[in-house]
């Protein structure tokens, strides 16, 4: 602390001279400025911004200060997470009962090459690894905004109702016979939108903070579990079959029925999430900083809330509660990244390609048997999550 | 010259009056420091300047202007304000949090800007934390923590400074020391500074424009060697003491008398 004290002469600047910049300078940085002793700044820096030339930055601070808005290993991990991800998406497009040459996949997908490749390709695999990598990102982006504004990564939609909400939904169409009529995804949606709005309203008092939410939320699942759970009791044996299915998160068997309006919502709320990031990163640093930097603070976190429950709301409808994707990819990003909250498109990234290789784990992991790709994205997020969690404790910067 | 001033402001928590009919006018360009007991409303009423909370009658003007009628990033271009103790998000970096102060300046098609870089450059020069920009804020001690959650304010550029009681759960060296770069701000970049202030002799040293509250209203305010006596010390804060100059400054100096410490112990 010494060394970054301002060399004032005497103790508590009983002199009200101001502090030279010369002397601010020998504080800050060693590098000799001659031109900066000379010019003494009497205008604040919000005055004359364009004449400014004292404040021109010390020059080994520039390649730091510009590596701020472009965060280099963010952009290095999202590609190397995108080729990641494309690379197993392909591998699932090749494998199967029908093995198509990797070399093939690629042109099959625009319809060019052998008509039964092109049709075991295009028609029969390309919507479940579709459904794969819309619902890995779905769920991973909304996990990434919603641990973000609560400023705490058990804040996830699968843990605070959300998930919850839409899975009652669903299962109701299935077990009291709505669900043809209305479709999945609309009662995903309308499941998803109440469990939140319970989780908002109860917990909204004189603004919502992220501990109240995820308090609030914990009981908001538990009791759309139960009410799951009395739906069940009271479901059909084939009507149970169904939802239980669903429950626990599949793509096998997804159609392009399922990737259309998911691929709609993705293709809309993705953007939107990225483009709130800004006022989301305010909102972590609390409500009274947030909207002293200029944030509107409940309008943010409001929109952030809807992008984050119509995505999960969507995967949901298209795949099921699908475990962990929500909670651990937005972690494993912000830990690859190194930043201090959940980047969204590398955690969107990187829930895709956890889907897109749990699913097909689960496809080829046991002879014979399809596994729910709910079971393996269980499985493996919570042991990565696990694995990163130790590994940060050691370092000593915490989980 | 950016002007602050409150009219007439009542403030409350649901129905628990805090700040009542309170009018106050923040001389631009000085630094001025709010002091009271305990709950006497001063957070409240910084907070009010600072736009975070909705006043039940009257406004806080800025240049004239009721400043719930002014939009929010343009208050944020003009009022930077730091909250008492925040509290920063895990394994966030001092350039990461500095940078934010620059949100208000940025929209979202022109996030980053030369501009944004050299503001954020001379905040942490003007801190003294450019060689610890690198560095988690979670690692840093309590001064340089504080450090940097001001050079978020001074990064944000604006005319006016709310702070606080920035010198909470600092020891002694690094209030002064933080002290001592709030009077930097203020006398080399002209910043109009608001801070709430514990300590009354702090204050004295500090102040050009002294704000005394009790429950609510001001109780006095100016020049400290004009406005602090022993008489308002014993009505404020309801303490026995004796007034004395500082031996530094020659600003009041609040020496509390006690019980054990009765005035006729002392010698003039």
């Amino acid at each position: 602390m010494t060394a970054v004290t301002p060399p004032t002469p005497g103790a508590a600047a009983a002199a009200p001279e101001p502090v030279t910049p010369a002397a601010v300078r020998a504080v800050t940085t060693a590098t000799p400025e001659p031109v900066r002793a000379k010019a003494p700044d009497t205008a604040g820096p919000f005055k004359v911004g364009a004449s400014r030339p004292a404040e021109r930055p010390a020059r080994a601070l520039r390649p730091a200060v510009l590596g701020l808005p472009l965060r280099p290993r963010l952009v290095v991990m999202c590609v190397i997470t995108a080729l990641a991800a494309f690379g197993v998406f392909c591998l699932g497009l090749a494998l199967g009962d029908y093995p198509v040459p990797l070399a093939d996949v690629v042109p099959a997908l625009w319809r060019s090459g052998a008509r039964g490749t092109v049709f075991i390709v295009h028609e029969v695999r390309l919507p479940r690894a579709l459904t794969g990598v819309l619902v890995g990102a779905a769920f991973a982006a909304s996990g990434a905004v919603l641990q973000a504004i609560t400023r705490n990564p058990l804040a996830s939609p699968d843990m605070v109702g959300i998930n919850a909400g839409a899975t009652t939904a669903v299962v109701a169409g299935i077990v009291l016979g709505f669900g043809d009529t209305l479709g999945t995804p609309t009662l995903g949606l309308a499941g998803g939108l109440l469990g939140a709005l319970a989780v908002y309203l109860l917990a909204w008092r004189r603004g919502s903070t992220g501990f109240r939410i995820v308090l609030v939320g914990i009981g908001v699942s538990w009791m759309c579990t139960s009410a799951t759970d009395y739906l069940l009791t009271r479901a059909k044996m084939h009507q149970a079959q169904e939802a239980v299915g669903w429950l626990v998160g599949n793509l096998n068997g997804r159609g392009w029925e399922a990737v259309r309006p998911l691929g709609i919502a993705v293709a809309v709320l993705l953007p939107a999430a990225l483009l709130l990031a800004g006022w989301n990163r305010n909102l972590q640093l609390g409500d009274d900083v947030a909207r002293g930097l200029g944030t509107p603070v409940q309008l943010a976190r409001g929109l952030l809330l809807l992008v984050s429950v119509a995505l999960v709301s969507f995967a949901t409808a298209a795949a099921g509660p699908v475990l962990f994707v929500s909670l651990a990819a937005p972690q494993i990003a912000q830990r690859l990244a190194r930043l201090s909250a959940p980047p969204v498109l590398l955690s969107a990234l990187t829930g895709t390609l956890l889907v897109s290789g749990s699913d097909l784990l689960a496809r080829h992991l046991l002879p014979d048997v399809d596994l729910p790709v709910g079971v393996v994205t269980g499985a493996i997020g919570a042991g990565f999550l696990l694995r990163l969690l130790i590994r940060s404790n050691r370092a000593g910067s915490g989980g | 010259m950016t002007a602050i001033r409150a009219e007439g402001l009542t403030l409350a928590y649901d129905d628990r009056t805090v700040v009542s009919d309170l009018d106050l006018q923040i001389p631009p360009g000085r630094v001025t420091v709010v002091v009271g007991a305990n709950a006497c409303g001063k957070s409240t009423l910084l907070r009010a300047l600072a736009r975070l909370m909705r006043p039940v009658h009257g406004a806080v003007l800025l240049d004239g202007r009721a400043i719930h009628s002014l939009p929010t990033r343009q208050v944020a271009r003009q009022v930077g304000i730091l909250p008492q103790a925040p509290v920063a998000p895990e394994g966030i970096s001092v350039l990461d949090l500095v940078g934010r102060g620059r949100s208000p300046h940025q929209t979202w098609w022109r996030q980053w800007s030369t501009a944004d870089e050299q503001a954020v450059a001379a905040a942490l020069a003007a801190t003294g934390m450019t060689d610890l920009a690198h560095r988690p804020v979670d690692e840093l001690s309590g001064g340089q923590r504080q450090r940097a959650w001001i050079a978020m304010a001074v990064a944000q550029q604006t005319p006016v400074l709310l702070l606080d009681e920035p010198t909470t759960y600092l020891d002694l060296a690094h209030q002064v020391d933080v002290l001592d770069l709030v009077t930097d701000l203020n006398r080399r970049d002209g910043r109009t500074v608001v801070m709430v202030l514990h300590d009354l002799n702090q204050a004295c040293r500090y102040a050009d424009h002294l704000v005394v509250m009790r429950d609510g209203r001001i109780a006095a305010e100016g020049d400290p060697a004009a406005v602090v006596t022993a008489e308002l010390v014993t009505e404020v804060f309801g303490l026995d003491c004796r007034v004395v100059p500082d031996p530094v400054t020659a600003t009041p100096m609040v020496i509390p008398l006690s019980r054990h410490h009765p005035a006729r112990a002392v010698t003039a």
